[in-house]
């Protein structure tokens, strides 16, 4: 990872191949979730929390045993418990729900402010919240209501998938606490075969036949993946999205309407200017002396 | 209805004068114009990463942000007393349609084919109802774009809608701002000095709005 930042990838003015290209092994990082595994220990929440320096805010009690409804701006890890009736009886399902890091991600392609949102190589979506201006067009672009604001700073928040410490080379601060190896860090090749391994497991030697793997092709895949008992039924996961993409008009406000809106000004501004060379000014008519 | 809407001649031309806008309206006219143009840069600057340098122009992003809201209040405002004070002046007249049938000649300036026109054009009649339904559109979605935080995650999927619809709202009235501005300035002299001092000279509006000519100065033709 530390090297990857600083690999050379193309070279100006440079005859031939680029020395030490696919020297180093090209990879994305990838969060790998086993739901079957999880035992709703929130581990991974004190962790998170723990890592990023936030206290312990406030919970919510809903008659459940979920920590608050849904992640906060200084709460970015969450494990969302819900109870499903099945032809076997009775299923309590557990999913960490936090930032699935999208490769394309509609929070960073709605947002207007410079520098805000960024994209590594490595998959990693991170908020620099110095640039950012509390619009919350991140939050119109996210499937995956992630981004929270903040009402004190007027900035939103959201996980990092720990991009200071993987910068560093270890492994996320979720990842490191979670006890019974269901959360996994690695490639994304890696984990996406891990995943895979493990769901065809889950067909093979359980009751779970529809079991599968999560990384949904609507935003282009993830840098956070799901094993599921039933990948059919995401939704009843705590809600997570069946079929997630950003939103039909963020994606036409910032592709077709930006076009148009800028070519159509120009095109204003130059016309009246070309009528103003064509036809002038209008005349008033100062013949007709006026009576008195 | 004559007399008090004469004013004194001009040193230059020694043409009597007419009063075309009260203070208070001219007042309204360029609060609203400032609203206007602060929420057009600001707004600018949030459509599309070319312009984002207007940002810091406008008081650094974190600013405008915060202040883009609150002028767009005042600038809702001012369109909300000047509808009050204008609508009856907006009002479509029957001369109107053949003004609109004309429309081309009118840009061409052969004007001598136009109808004669009460206080505003029906030219300047569709650019206030423009402005006036865009201004309530832009209201309402900017509202909710104001506290996306206090919107209900049920109704999330509403944010990108809105989203859209406010910035092709503001396209369509800077299409009409730059016809205005445009028209104001440039085609009829005279216009701009009519909103910043008030006056219109006799032969402007008899040339521009013969209607309004003859209805405040009792005289025909």
């Amino acid at each position: 990872m530390s090297n990857g930042l600083l690999e050379i990838k193309a070279i100006s003015g440079h005859r031939g191949g680029t020395p030490g290209k696919g020297v180093s092994r090209d990879y994305d990082v990838c969060k790998l979730v086993d739901t079957t595994t999880c035992i709703g220990c929130k581990a991974c929440e004190v962790a998170c929390l723990e890592w990023n320096g936030y206290e312990f805010r406030e919970t919510t009690f809903d008659n459940t045993y979920q920590t608050m409804p849904e992640t906060a701006w200084n709460f970015w890890n969450l494990i969302k418990f819900n109870e499903v009736e099945t032809d076997n009886g009775l299923q309590w399902l557990m999913r960490k729900d936090q930032c699935m890091h999208c490769e394309e991600p509609g929070c960073l392609i709605a947002c207007p402010a410079d520098g805000a949102i960024v994209q590594y190589t490595n998959g990693i979506v991170d908020f620099n919240q110095a640039n950012c201006i509390g619009c919350q067009y991140c939050v119109t672009g996210c499937p995956f209501n992630i981004p929270k604001f903040n009402a004190a700073t007027k900035k939103v928040y959201k996980c990092t998938l720990c991009s200071d410490r993987v910068g560093a080379g270890l492994e996320p601060a979720c990842i490191k606490s979670c006890p019974t190896g269901c959360l996994h860090f690695g490639s994304k090749e890696d984990m996406l075969a891990l995943a895979n391994k493990r769901s065809d497991q889950l067909k093979r030697e359980t009751s779970h036949k529809n079991a599968g793997v999560y990384d949904p092709d609507g935003v282009g895949g993830t840098h956070v993946i799901y094993v599921l008992h039933d990948k059919d039924k995401p939704e009843q996961y705590g809600g997570l999205p069946k079929d997630p993409r950003v939103p039909f008009f963020v994606k036409m406000w910032k592709g077709p309407l930006k076009w148009l809106g800028g070519v159509g000004m120009i095109a204003g501004v130059f016309g009246v200017f070309m009528h103003y060379v064509r036809y002038g000014p209008k005349e008033v008519d100062k013949q007709e002396e006026v009576k008195r | 209805m004559s007399g008090s809407t004469l004013v004194r001649p001009t040193a230059v031309t020694g043409e009597e004068q007419l009063q075309r806008y009260t203070f208070v309206e001219r007042a309204y006219h360029w609060i609203n114009a400032i609203a206007y143009t602060y929420l057009l840069l600001t707004g600018l600057a949030l459509f599309t990463p070319i312009l984002y340098w207007l940002a810091y122009v406008m008081g650094g992003p974190g600013t405008m942000r915060w202040l883009h809201p609150w002028v767009g209040l005042v600038y809702a405002f001012t369109i909300w007393w000047m509808h009050g004070k204008w609508k009856r002046d907006m009002k479509a007249i029957p001369q109107d349609e053949q003004w609109n049938k004309n429309v081309k000649a009118y840009i061409q300036h052969h004007d001598e084919v136009m109808p004669p026109q009460e206080r505003f054009n029906a030219g300047q009649k569709q650019f206030w109802w423009i402005m006036f339904y865009c201004t309530f559109i832009l209201l309402v979605t900017g509202i909710i774009m104001w506290f996306p935080e206090r919107i209900p995650r049920e109704i999330h999927w509403l944010l990108p809608i809105t989203v859209f619809i406010h910035s092709a709202t503001a396209l369509i009235t800077i299409a009409a701002f730059i016809v205005h501005v445009y028209m104001s300035i440039w085609v009829t002299p005279g216009s701009t000095k009519a909103m910043i001092e008030g006056n219109v000279s006799v032969s402007w509006a008899r040339t521009h709005h013969r209607l309004w000519y003859e209805r405040i100065t009792g005289r025909k033709g």
